[in-house]
């Protein structure tokens, strides 16, 4: 079999601040296959959007790649050339940000943002990259392209904004896209729209997608397979339905625990005790035992990442192995 | 765009009108001119004669009167010195001044964009700290020792430019300008820089707080991942983003800098409108005074309105709500 689309070994991105180092991604390994989309899962902190940054080279300094392989079909792209990674950026890989108010920039037209982004790696006309353009807005349901091509972001609304960003993401079909929250800011109906748009759209290019999100029920629908990030490592990983039904995990566990639709009414929501611990100086050993109700002396050591079912590991001594009750 | 323009046209109007008020009472309470322009020789009847004849017998609003009724026709007196119109005497020198201060705002934005715009992309190099330590000199020393100093060094020691004047000039449209004369540009370089020595600086710590805060925003990195060139990304996207405040600023400091291009004129003898106004006031010249302050009342009205619609033109949010 050939390279897998996007293979990521032991990526370490830290930050070498004054005030110390931050390990914001700390040893995270995943694969994503053409046309599979995976789902990184975590707090805010966990390291998910740095990790997202480091995938296209955008990590800014202080911080930089320490550590690790980001294989972009058997290339890896940690190493590569500023110049190389350019000509991958937009182009092979994409990005779509989580403020779609935030991404698109307020003093150029839709169609300038557009048309630069396939002239950046096309050698086309101006007139065939409006065309491109103008394809791309149809393509994630804009009505009226041409019109809207010559509209400026504020005349958007911000579910708009965003398919203009996901059609900006798409104009080179891309073998990976990296998905930040994309539906974070927007409403419950638009999210579902955009939800299924990114999926067919990834089925339809066989694009391989990593949607991180915080969102456990959007990952439910949407990936085949879920990395869930704790405090810069992954802590579990494996197929969706698996991950989600069975969690390993304490903290999996946790997460899942504190989705309010799964509570049964007039009982209190249940949450994870405490917070993310501050990256600066995290406990030795595995960094939830603080929040972790299963925790034991052994966790002072820090845990090895083990397969405890077929695909699924997770990276803990006293995994819930026992069937969970619904 | 037509309403807006019509809008602001009103309330234009409205401004020169309490300016003129304002303006025609506090030269009133400068000083009686009589005392400086009436010899002291002059015996009763000659002094009731001048005094008639220079309209000065009547009371304050009588006076504002006559002076709005010939403002409207265009009229804004006749000079008591020279004795010819005062808005002649500054329309004559507005060229020179405006020409200095035309060549200092671009002075300005031509070295000050680029050191700003450097200073913001590379904030930690030597050169950086270099560029912004010298441009707290730029705020801090004084104008007219800035220029003596410069006479100094490239007039007197080095001889290179020439220290006073405006130099050969050519006469268009019945004005004389000095810029398209080689003779007239040497003399111009001096003071022009002396007068942009503040703005540079001004417009080296906007670009540079500008560039610094735009290299943050979402959409830089946005424009990054889409694979742009780092030229693009700063040319295009975060440049036309921090034109917005320079433009604003070095707008309204236009105004400022011919309003007090008054201590440079001096320094360099330079023949504007500052020169003018500070002769008058010594000798209480209340018709060139007053005519001198509506010019620029009118100038910074017109600076504002034009600021404003180059505001419009490079950020969009503006143009729709001008539009609705």
């Amino acid at each position: 079999m050939s390279a897998p689309t996007l293979e990521v070994r032991n990526l370490k991105t830290h930050f070498f601040t004054r005030a110390g180092v931050v390990k914001a991604v700390d040893d995270v390994s995943f694969t994503v296959e053409s046309g599979k989309v995976l789902g990184l899962v975590g707090e805010s902190g966990s390291g998910k959007t740095v990790t997202g940054f480091s995938i296209l080279g955008l990590v800014d300094a202080p911080g930089r790649i320490a550590g690790g392989q980001i294989l972009f079909k058997g290339r890896d792209l940690a190493t590569l050339p500023e110049a190389e990674m350019r000509g991958l950026r937009g182009n092979r890989i994409a990005m779509i940000f989580q403020d779609p108010m935030m991404t698109l920039n307020p003093v150029l037209r839709i169609d300038t943002q557009m048309i630069e982004t396939v002239q950046a790696h096309a050698k086309v006309s101006r007139e065939e990259a409006r065309q491109r353009s103008r394809d791309a807005l149809g393509q994630v349901g804009i009505p009226s392209p041409d019109e809207r091509l010559k509209a400026y972001p504020h005349q958007f609304s911000g579910g708009m904004r965003q398919r203009v960003a996901i059609a900006i993401a798409l104009l080179h079909k891309p073998d990976v896209i990296v998905a930040d929250e994309p539906t974070t800011a927007l409403d419950v109906t638009i999210q579902g729209q955009i939800l299924a748009e990114a999926q067919k759209l990834c089925a339809q290019f066989g694009t391989a997608l990593v949607w991180i999100t915080h969102d456990l029920s959007v990952v439910a629908g949407l990936a085949d397979d879920i990395a869930v990030m704790y405090a810069g490592k992954v802590v579990e990983s494996g197929p969706v339905t698996q991950v989600l039904d069975a969690p390993l995990h304490p903290y999996t566990l946790g997460l899942i625990g504190s989705v309010p639709s799964r509570n049964k009414r007039g009982e209190p929501l249940r949450q994870i005790p405490g917070m993310t611990p501050s990256l600066l100086n995290l406990p030795a050993g595995c960094a939830f035992r603080s929040r972790c109700p299963r925790a034991e002396p052994g966790c002072a050591e820090p845990p090895p990442m083990a397969e405890y079912r077929p695909g699924q590991h997770a990276r803990c001594i006293h995994p819930h192995q026992e069937a969970v009750a619904a | 765009m037509t309403a807006f323009l019509l809008r602001r046209l009103i309330q234009a109007a409205a401004v020169v009108l309490v300016m003129s008020l304002l303006v025609f009472l506090g030269v009133f309470a400068v000083g009686d001119p009589v005392e400086i322009l009436i010899s002291p020789e002059a015996d009763q009847f000659e002094r009731e004669r001048a005094i008639k004849a220079l309209g000065l017998d009547l009371p304050l609003w009588r006076q504002y009167l006559v002076f709005l009724g010939n403002a409207l026709q265009g009229d804004l007196g006749r000079s008591f010195v020279f004795n010819e119109p005062a808005l002649k005497l500054i329309l004559e020198r507005m060229p020179a001044t405006l020409e200095l201060a035309i060549g200092a705002t671009l002075a300005a934005l031509i070295i000050g964009l680029p050191l700003g715009l450097y200073a913001g992309l590379r904030p930690n190099s030597a050169m950086s700290k270099g560029i912004m330590a010298t441009s707290i000199l730029g705020f801090s020393l004084p104008t007219f020792w800035v220029g003596l100093m410069l006479i100094m060094v490239f007039a007197v020691q080095l001889g290179w430019l020439p220290s006073t004047g405006r130099g050969e000039t050519v006469t268009i449209l019945g004005m004389r300008w000095s810029f398209l004369t080689r003779d007239g540009i040497a003399h111009l370089i001096m003071p022009a820089l002396n007068l942009a020595l503040f703005k540079i600086s001004l417009v080296i710590r906007l670009t540079r707080a500008g560039v610094r805060e735009t290299m943050l925003m979402d959409y830089v990195k946005f424009a990054r991942a889409k694979g742009l060139s780092p030229a693009r990304v700063t040319f295009v996207h975060v440049f036309k983003n921090i034109l917005i405040p320079v433009v604003t600023v070095v707008g309204l400091e236009f105004g400022g800098t011919i309003a007090f291009s008054v201590v440079t004129e001096s320094v360099f003898a330079w023949p504007g409108m500052g020169k003018l106004i500070i002769d008058s006031i010594n000798v209480l010249d209340r018709p060139v005074m007053v005519a001198y302050l509506m010019m620029i009342v009118l100038l910074f009205i017109t600076i504002n309105l034009l600021v404003d619609i180059t505001y419009s033109l490079l950020d969009p949010r503006v143009r729709l709500e001008s539009k609705s």
